[in-house]
């Protein structure tokens, strides 16, 4: 196992060049190399915050203190896995045609991805930081906790888009089901509502959701004032290594396989 | 010592409907239990071995299984069954304009391509003045890469290519591109590398071309080897084939 991360980053170091291309690609051909481009992708988020934030507010009368912030942590965190695991699911075959000609590491253009938009995330993230501030939530050294639940969010999202990607190059339609999935899972994850009017037991449940776990996580640092248990930790933990063990291995033993359904 | 050994090589690709329907037209099949999958041998039960410095013409029809087997043997592919043994490091140009990206600018794309050859950044940024030059695009540097026309843009390829310094190179009909000056500047540069002392494997459908060059041919038909071996011999008897296929 040891063995096999050295010789992966070993790999890796070889491939530096190409990865700095490839994010520099794809980063390109994200934003289109325009200013608009790149604000347009942080104006999204935000609009649809705005649209929520009136419609729960006004229209349901959800008067909780700090509810934009409660918003905005919730959907930020669905975002970046949104975002992150389509650019992975759609990563093998938008490069097939690289892929089935050279031989290289193919996992390189899954991260790639990854790391394009984990730079919308990091935006995105100063600017709820920002809006914070101005909801009077002072910054506060606890903060910095949250480099573990984003950390291991970064891993979940890799390992899903390495489990998406592989069911991608097999099953075409796997994209329009996943478009259906990441509704339901906006819904189940508590962006815009709160878990403590369920019972006990309900609340529990809301657990077997990776998402709603980190982004509680991220709520009870910046809104609730703590650093959740250990329990949390593990979970978070379990979760993130979890889907990349299982993303991993389907590459290493399909890794060949995939080359005969592209 | 035996560069490039392939022992009883074969390679079955999945073909049918798998690779088109989705995952609930397989749940569907798999209930009704309709769910079939075909396999097609691209590649059936193919041995050769070249030594070091020699280069190898594989020929054939279209569909021959040529282009699978330069997959397998570069390594994209592995092989269904058999054994292989390639010792060296590859350089195999499948084909020259793969990760062009046209979005991106000519400069832009030098470097992409060139990283995915392998070479180093530092490599890149010495030479690519003289790739630019090679390719005759000194004008064309910013602009996008889906604006050059398809003979540029083979030029660009093809330049960037030629840097390689394999031990092996596989060439999969990329000797020589682009219009008639260009054709020959090519063409020259590859044979330079041949000359190196790199063992060569090369697919082409220039029988004369092939006749000149290789010292071993490889003679493939749907997937099947029909012959290796001395290169008159074979292309002779290649010849006659296709003659009596007419």
């Amino acid at each position: 196992m040891v063995e096999a991360i050295k010789e992966q980053i070993v790999n890796l170091k070889r491939h530096q060049f190409l990865f700095e291309e490839l994010v520099k690609r794809d980063f390109k051909k994200k934003y289109k190399r325009t200013i608009l481009g790149m604000l347009w992708s942080l104006i999204s988020p935000l609009m649809q915050l705005l649209v929520m934030s009136i419609v729960f507010t006004h229209f349901f009368g959800n008067h909780k203190p700090h509810y934009t912030i409660y918003l905005f942590a919730g959907n930020l965190t669905y975002s970046f896995f949104k975002d992150s695991t389509n650019g992975g699911m759609n990563s093998l075959m938008q490069n097939a045609n690289i892929i089935t000609k050279i031989n290289l590491p193919k996992y390189m253009f899954l991260l790639s991805k990854n790391v394009a938009s984990l730079i919308n995330f990091g935006l995105t993230l100063i600017i709820f930081f920002v809006f914070a501030a101005c909801d009077h939530i002072p910054f506060h050294p606890r903060f910095f906790m949250l480099i573990y639940p984003v950390l291991c969010l970064i891993v979940f999202n890799i390992g899903c888009g390495f489990i998406l990607s592989a069911l991608f190059v097999i099953f075409k339609d796997i994209q329009y089901l996943y478009d259906i999935f990441t509704l339901m899972l906006m819904y189940l994850s508590a962006i815009f509502y709160y878990t403590d009017s369920y019972s006990e037991r309900v609340q529990q449940i809301f657990y077997a959701n990776p998402l709603y776990v980190y982004i509680s996580y991220i709520r009870h640092i910046v809104l609730d004032g703590y650093i959740p248990g250990a329990l949390t930790h593990i979970l978070c933990l379990v979760y993130a290594v979890g889907a990349l063990a299982i993303g991993a291995l389907i590459y290493k033993r399909y890794n060949y396989k995939f080359m005969y359904y592209m | 010592m035996k560069k490039i050994e392939l022992n009883d090589v074969s390679v079955s690709y999945i073909v049918g409907d798998f690779s088109n329907v989705g995952l609930k037209d397989v749940i569907i099949q798999k209930i009704k239990g309709t769910y079939t999958q075909k396999e097609f041998l691209a590649v059936d039960h193919v041995n050769f071995a070249i030594e070091e410095g020699e280069l190898l013409g594989i020929i054939g029809t279209n569909g021959a299984g040529k282009s699978t087997l330069c997959k397998v043997i570069s390594g994209i592919m592995r092989p269904t069954s058999g054994t292989m043994a390639v010792r060296g490091n590859i350089a195999s140009l499948l084909e020259l304009g793969t990760g062009f990206d046209g979005d991106l600018t000519v400069k832009e794309n030098t470097f992409l391509r060139g990283a995915m050859l392998g070479y180093t950044r530092e490599f890149m940024n010495d030479t690519y003045k003289s790739i630019i030059e090679f390719a005759e695009l000194e004008e064309f540097q910013d602009r996008k890469f889906s604006h050059l026309s398809s003979g540029m843009k083979s030029r660009l390829a093809f330049s960037i290519a030629c840097l390689v310094k394999p031990e092996i190179l596989i060439l999969d009909e990329v000797l020589s591109v682009g219009d008639g000056g260009f054709r020959k500047k090519s063409e020259e540069k590859m044979l330079e590398i041949i000359k190196g002392g790199a063992t060569t494997i090369l697919v082409s459908h220039s029988l004369a071309q092939i006749r000149r060059m290789a010292t071993k041919v490889l003679w493939l038909d749907k997937g099947k080897q029909m012959a290796f071996g001395e290169t008159e011999e074979i292309c002779d008897q290649y010849e006659k084939f296709l003659n009596k296929k007419k």
